[in-house]
């Protein structure tokens, strides 16, 4: 049975944590983060979990002192968003460099400056080449699963890799919606017991972690950390999701087809602006107008071939980034367009850059783009392919 | 409390960082590292390393000196790190999973500790994590190649304070983060010295054996960096204490107490002639420098000493 209740997106990831009772947690206060730790301590402070929780005194050190935790040999999870990410940024290449199954949830917050606490994707897309397996969330439901979901990728024997959670900051982080529970037990079975290889605690066979490699290995050593990535994770991603679905009814793949299978024209978005998005596919379904969507779940490895076979057939395709690389393409945009280079006839793609620093994504937002493609399906003229939207006068 | 430590008993024991290490010949960390360990062997101990000489020379792939549970992560966070270590060994031990009783050391240099460390060093000591934080201090970024750092004594000549023809070396004084330690009301810190062996070892020994956060600061001659003859690593680690550059001493539990007092406080220049680091403040237009690092020496060894007399 599951439990239904109203909650936020924070409330729910901290309550995955609760029932996975993780080994150690070491966070710092952050927002829009800071209300899941805050929940998650609570449930320590209650002997809710076990849990030994280090309040570090940056995420600079949450991150190495997961690292140590991790390396000691156990479950280890944390949380941040924004400037916190970044400065974990160091440790991040660390951690998934030595292979540990660290999960974080990521309540994406902008980076400064100007200092800004709301939502956009720059802080999770700065940690794009780290090495972290990433999971996308469009609600606090999609939280919820991913992070159960997170704990058996990143522990999976064929990945050892670290794994990060999004989900907007304060859209989905700070909302009260409806969620359902899996029951405790369901969780624990899901997540199992977790064993650790090689732990350092293992006093009687002494290790070294985190040695000097020069020329002669480094190369190697990020060679099977781009196999991993490249040739493991999604299976393990769609073994999980499936399993997952077994014990929730909830189906999750590489990324959600929403009505693309005819479609002519899509918008591709992450995170909670696909539920807006998904309102205005809806509308210009009724007019007639073919639209579709397809939100990315796993961002990393990015599912470049599955992509390229969704959107491949369209005629028009606008990439939504709610994050910017100065001077580039968004990076969503620049996945997508790589996925569908390889095909010998492939969509026209435009990138919008929308909503950041918690700039709202509204339905007429939508309308606009889809209604350019609609004309660039016909004509097939791009005239701008990197535009912002939703930029005050 | 630790156990009378004898000599011969010692001697016997295995020694904890294997040779075949690079650190340099007369370079003074793996003599301090090897001292900490072994005054810690009562135990089984995990340790960890920053970024620097020690680490770099220590652990590269595929070899390693470390005969016992070894980490390094990155350069600033060897408390944090090791943090981690110690509290997943609380959380596993209150499971069940783990029932021995282990030891957590850290062994860092100056630049990892004094610098860009500190807030790290600073938020494990303030957390209670139970581990001992040892620096091997050389007063400088010895690893990158001597540039200064926080605890480059004043004039010394650097790579990024080079005594040039219009500044003299360092212009600042070295913080004393032994101080800084001790203002942070842990169990134990302390000073040290590995030419005051027994004294170093017996330091170490009643760290370990304490529960909570142990600092202990430990003086560590670097000949490359001081530019010294390759065979005084000892002399002047002992020419520190008896001119009381470095004076040792021990907070316990708040209470402080002069481990050594010299018999005669020999002058501060005895220490620095024998280093081309500080060669320059013998110049008629620098003698300022060595009258003023004289000053600093006996100004804060006074107070040390009424700091002591206040709990006698």
């Amino acid at each position: 049975m599951a439990r239904v209740m109203a909650v936020t997106g924070n409330e729910a990831v901290a309550e995955a944590f609760r029932q996975i009772n993780p080994d150690v947690c070491a966070a710092y206060p952050i927002t829009p983060q800071t209300e899941l730790m805050q929940r998650f301590a609570a449930f320590a402070a209650n002997g809710k979990v076990d849990t030994e929780i280090i309040l570090v005194e940056s995420e600079h050190s949450a991150m190495s002192a997961c690292i140590g935790a991790a390396t000691a040999g156990g479950r280890v999870a944390t949380a941040t968003c924004g400037p916190g990410l970044a400065l974990m940024w160091e440790m991040l290449f660390v951690a998934s460099g030595m292979r540990l199954p660290i999960v974080m949830a990521v309540v994406n917050r902008s980076l400064s400056a100007p200092i800004n606490i709301h939502c956009d994707h720059a802080d999770a897309m700065g940690a794009r080449d780290s090495g972290w397996v990433q999971l996308w969330s469009e609600n606090a439901q999609e939280a919820y699963d991913n992070t159960i979901q997170a704990f058996r990728i990143a522990e999976h024997v064929d990945v050892r890799l670290p794994a990060l959670v999004c989900m907007d900051g304060f859209i989905i982080g700070h909302s009260i919606t409806r969620i359902e529970f899996l029951e405790d037990e369901l969780v624990k079975g899901f997540t199992g017991e977790y064993t650790p290889l090689n732990p350092l605690l293992d006093i009687d066979n002494p290790k070294s972690f985190g040695p000097l490699v020069l020329t002669d290995q480094y190369h190697e050593y990020k060679y099977a950390q781009h196999e991993v990535m490249w040739t493991k994770v999604r299976d393990v991603v769609l073994g999980v999701a499936a399993e997952f679905e077994k014990v929730s009814g909830r189906r999750y793949g590489l990324f959600e087809s929403y009505r693309l299978d005819d479609a002519e024209i899509a918008l591709v978005i992450l995170n909670s602006a696909a539920g807006t998005a998904k309102d205005v596919v809806d509308s210009f379904r009724e007019r007639g107008v073919k639209a579709g969507l397809l939100k990315p779940r796993l961002f990393r490895p990015f599912p470049y071939a599955e992509v390229a076979q969704a959107l491949g057939g369209l005629k028009a395709v606008a990439v939504l980034d709610r994050a910017d690389s100065f001077g580039g393409y968004g990076p969503v945009f620049t996945e997508v367009c790589s996925a569908l280079y390889p095909l010998a006839k492939r969509p026209a793609v435009i990138n919008k850059i929308y909503g950041l620093g918690g700039r709202d994504f509204l339905p007429q937002h939508a309308e606009r783009v889809l209604k350019e493609l609609e004309e660039i399906a016909q004509t097939g003229r791009v005239s701008v392919i990197k535009e912002y939207i939703g930029v005050r006068e | 409390m630790a156990a009378e430590l004898q000599l011969k008993e010692l001697a016997q024991r295995k020694v904890l960082l294997a040779p075949g290490h690079r650190l340099c010949a007369g370079c003074g960390a793996p003599i301090v590292a090897k001292m900490v360990l072994l005054a810690a062997s009562d135990y089984p101990v995990v340790a960890a390393s920053p970024t620097g000489c020690l680490e770099v020379s220590t652990c590269i792939s595929d070899y390693t000196a470390w005969e016992i549970p070894w980490i390094h992560s990155a350069f600033e966070n060897a408390a944090a790190t090791l943090a981690g270590v110690e509290t997943m060994y609380r959380a596993l031990k209150k499971k069940g999973k783990i029932d021995k009783e282990i030891k957590f050391i850290a062994i860092a240099g100056d630049g990892g500790t004094y610098d860009i460390g500190i807030q790290s060093l600073s938020g494990a000591m303030e957390r209670g994590h139970d581990l001992l934080y040892v620096c091997y201090d050389n007063g400088a970024y010895m690893n990158t190649g001597i540039q200064r750092s926080g605890a480059t004594p004043l004039g010394a000549d650097t790579t990024t304070s080079p005594a040039g023809s219009v500044i003299p070396g360092k212009t600042q004084r070295r913080k004393d983060l032994t101080k800084i330690m001790a203002a942070h009301n842990i169990t134990y810190t302390a000073q040290a010295s590995p030419s005051h062996w027994s004294d170093l070892l017996k330091k170490v020994s009643k760290a370990v054996s304490m529960k909570g956060p142990k600092f202990i600061n430990v003086i560590t001659p670097c000949h490359r960096g001081w530019r010294a003859r390759v065979e005084d690593t000892i002399l002047l680690a002992r020419l520190a204490v008896q001119t009381c550059y470095w004076p040792l001493y021990e907070v316990e539990n708040g209470i402080t107490r002069v481990t050594y007092k010299p018999r005669e406080k020999k002058p501060i220049e005895e220490f620095l002639k024998l280093q081309g680091r500080f060669k320059h403040l013998f110049a008629p237009e620098n003698e300022w420098i060595i009258k003023q690092f004289q000053e600093d020496i006996d100004r804060e060894w006074e107070r040390l000493l009424k700091e002591e007399s206040l709990y006698a």
